[in-house]
């Protein structure tokens, strides 16, 4: 393969990579709040529509937006209800928003738009273009560093960026901020963060708040970002690929950002070998679709490593007994 | 905190699910209210599509059918502590069971091709649960997790087996040869001409035998028992010495099994052929199924007639009101799971006060009453 061929494979995983990265690093605040989030899909599925719809009537990119993330904010708000305050079992309660998600977003889409659940066709100012970076043209002729730039780095839109911005910035503030310490503590033992007169119902919700606007972000990136409108079910299991990934990375920033950028990278070539033989071998795309998912169950075996998730995650706290 | 006295056992198994109920029904009233459509018109819609007449009926014992298998799958796992949340990835590589036993098998009388049939499903449903139940058991990787991820692997295979494998060839769409006539499942319609030709078929009988299976297997054997102890407190099932990871490999792979029986019903009993996406999300139903049934195959074959009597009434919801699609049913869907799993927290300690009022005082050297829902 030459250097095109890749530089547009691999141009093709950032994309690929970005909704992942920003819903891995949404669930990554959740469940390392004690909070598990199998509701990542529904978050961003709603998001997308939210985000769509608005974008489409009000025909502004920054309004679409908004309500893309404040639909998130506000599913997680209901998650945060049921699994928070009223100490429900959070994994149903993921798979209920899943679940409202899919239902609301195609009925209310047949219902308001009348087109079978798609949203109008987004013009170019209700969606997010791709910016060149500085100096992205000036630098395309340099051979490679310079394509490289111009090619990978440049011309993708604003959410892309944000996505690969988020990741250093979660890093510091898991690691190095006082809410980080706190958030960790709380996933791990609720009981010494309470103790030390700390309240977990509240950092609780505070994570739970952070996952519903990552969320938000990576369902604008379908819709209004990378698509150009809503369709039913647009984001196809992308936030139980996050999930993958999240488990795959240990529940860690930098990692997550490595394991989405690999899915994302088979997500790129299972579209490139459509049907091409290597090495004389036809290799079916459906295992390539699936890799993610075995690579993660056999980390969660551990046969490669040892996946093991926050010890408080999943439980609800009760603060007497 | 001041303890709840539980409630009555008629309240948690009968109240509060209607509650709950009511309240997801109301809810998706507001949102068709909300855009303009009147509520009590589409539920006048939902109820005559799926009662309406013996046409109407049939289809929703037909979704019943794979709503009970669904929901004992997600019972059974639940008694032992366990969430089995891929029953639609069991359900869907079943078929590829069904099928390859009942092509070869296909000229022969049905009725030697449904048991057989019956066990190829049981058989590759159970070993899809059986494996993260393994996993989980010795392992301790999270069994939720590998479910879900087993969901999509499992849709990975059947695309590959049905476009690469089993689609004849000069075959344009994705699916598998037909069953010939004599191999396929007799309708219900055949000996009740009320039903007409809907899909309704003996897979129905196995459903009812399943369920009164489960309730002998889950309340009047040693090894029921046992399940029940490894999910109320595991500890102290391996301190009676029970092995944890052998109940969790068997009840998983009886979850599998029960799951499976969908392809039955889909595969041998409607279709006649390996289609793609048969399942249509029942595994994802039967939790709402087995959340509303309180886990009891009694609970489990009305709430299995709710959700069909739902889907088969919200099939015919579109026809009846243009611009309400059968999509509501799926909320109202996640509304009772939400209602009923999730947010149950919300009336349980309000009932529990109510009933508080009109029960005597515990008397002072009595237990004390055990504590509202706790864990």
């Amino acid at each position: 393969m030459d250097l095109v061929i890749i530089l547009s494979t691999l141009d093709a995983t950032i994309r690929l990579s970005t909704p992942l990265l920003l819903a891995c690093l949404a669930g990554l605040y959740s469940e390392r709040a004690g909070v598990f989030d199998i509701g990542l899909e529904g978050k961003m599925l709603a998001a997308a529509f939210g985000a769509a719809a608005v974008a489409a009537v009000t025909n502004n990119v920054w309004l679409g937006l908004l309500a893309g993330v404040g639909v998130s904010l506000s599913t997680s708000a209901l998650q945060g209800a049921a699994a928070i305050t009223l100490k429900g079992n959070q994994l149903i309660a993921g798979v209920a928003i899943n679940m409202l998600a899919a239902g609301l977003t195609t009925f209310l889409g047949i219902q308001w738009f009348a087109q079978g659940g798609r949203t109008p066709a987004l013009t170019p100012d209700s969606r997010f273009g791709n910016m060149t970076l500085p100096f992205a043209d000036e630098l395309a002729g340099v051979p490679v560093l310079g394509q490289i730039y111009s090619e990978l780095i440049s011309g993708h839109n604003l959410l892309v960026y944000i996505a690969f911005l988020a990741v250093p910035i979660t890093w510091f503030v898991l690691y190095r901020t006082r809410f980080g310490l706190r958030l960790r503590a709380v996933g791990e033992n609720p009981k010494a963060v309470d103790t030390a007169g700390i309240s977990v119902i509240a950092l609780r919700y505070q994570a739970v708040l952070i996952t519903g606007l990552l969320c938000g972000l990576a369902g604008a990136f379908f819709s209004i970002a990378q698509g150009s409108g809503f369709g039913n079910n647009m984001t196809a299991g992308k936030g139980f690929i996050a999930l993958a990934a999240l488990i795959f990375a240990k529940w860690k920033p930098v990692p997550a950002m490595f394991t989405c950028l690999l899915f994302g990278f088979l997500d790129a070539l299972q579209i490139r070998l459509q049907n091409t033989d290597i090495f004389g071998v036809t290799v079916p795309v459906q295992a390539i679709q699936a890799l993610p998912y075995i690579l993660t169950v056999v980390l969660l075996a551990g046969f490669i490593g040892k996946a093991v998730g926050p010890k408080a995650g999943g439980v609800a706290y009760t603060k007497e007994r | 905190m001041s303890t709840l006295r539980p409630l009555p056992r008629w309240a948690d198994i009968l109240l509060l699910p209607i509650i709950n109920l009511a309240l997801a029904f109301i809810v998706s009233g507001i949102v068709v209210f909300s855009i303009g459509q009147n509520p009590l018109a589409a539920l006048e819609a939902i109820v005559g599509g799926a009662f309406g007449n013996g046409y109407n009926f049939g289809y929703t014992l037909y979704y019943s059918t794979n709503f009970i298998f669904t929901g004992l799958a997600v019972a059974v796992a639940a008694h032992a502590g366990l969430f089995n949340i891929g029953g639609n990835g069991q359900a869907y590589i079943a078929g590829l069971g069904v099928i390859l036993v009942a092509l070869p098998m296909q000229f022969m009388p049905w009725w030697l091709t449904f048991p057989v049939a019956i066990l190829a499903g049981a058989a590759v449903g159970g070993f899809w649960a059986f494996i993260p139940g393994w996993l989980q058991a010795k392992r301790g990787s999270h069994v939720v997790i590998t479910t879900i991820m087993f969901n999509f692997i499992a849709a990975a295979i059947m695309v590959y087996m049905v476009v690469n494998v089993l689609k004849p060839d000069g075959v344009m769409a994705p699916e598998s040869a037909m069953i010939a006539p004599e191999g396929r499942m007799p309708k219900l319609g055949a000996f009740i001409p009320w039903f007409k030709n809907t899909d309704v078929n003996f897979t129905l009988l196995l459903a009812l035998a399943c369920l009164v299976g489960v309730y002998i297997l889950i309340w009047h054997t040693r090894f029921g028992y046992a399940m029940r102890a490894l999910g109320h407190n595991p500890t102290a099932s391996n301190y009676a010495g029970m092995s944890n990871s052998r109940i969790i490999m068997i009840v998983m792979t009886l979850s599998g099994a029960l799951a499976g029986m969908v392809a039955v019903n889909q595969v041998v009993g409607v279709q006649y052929r390996l289609v793609l996406d048969y399942v249509a999300d029942a595994g994802f139903v039967g939790i709402a199924v087995a959340l509303m049934g309180r886990n009891h195959p009694v609970g489990i074959l009305f709430a299995a007639l709710l959700f069909g009597a739902l889907y088969q009434g919200g099939n015919e919801l579109q026809y009846v009101i243009p611009g309400l699609s059968k999509e509501m049913v799926v909320v109202i869907q996640a509304l009772v799971i939400l209602f009923t799993g999730a947010m149950e927290g919300m009336f349980r300690p309000g009932l529990q006060r109510m009933f508080g009022l009109f029960a005597p005082a515990p008397k002072p050297d009595a237990p004390p009453a055990v504590a509202a829902k706790e864990s």
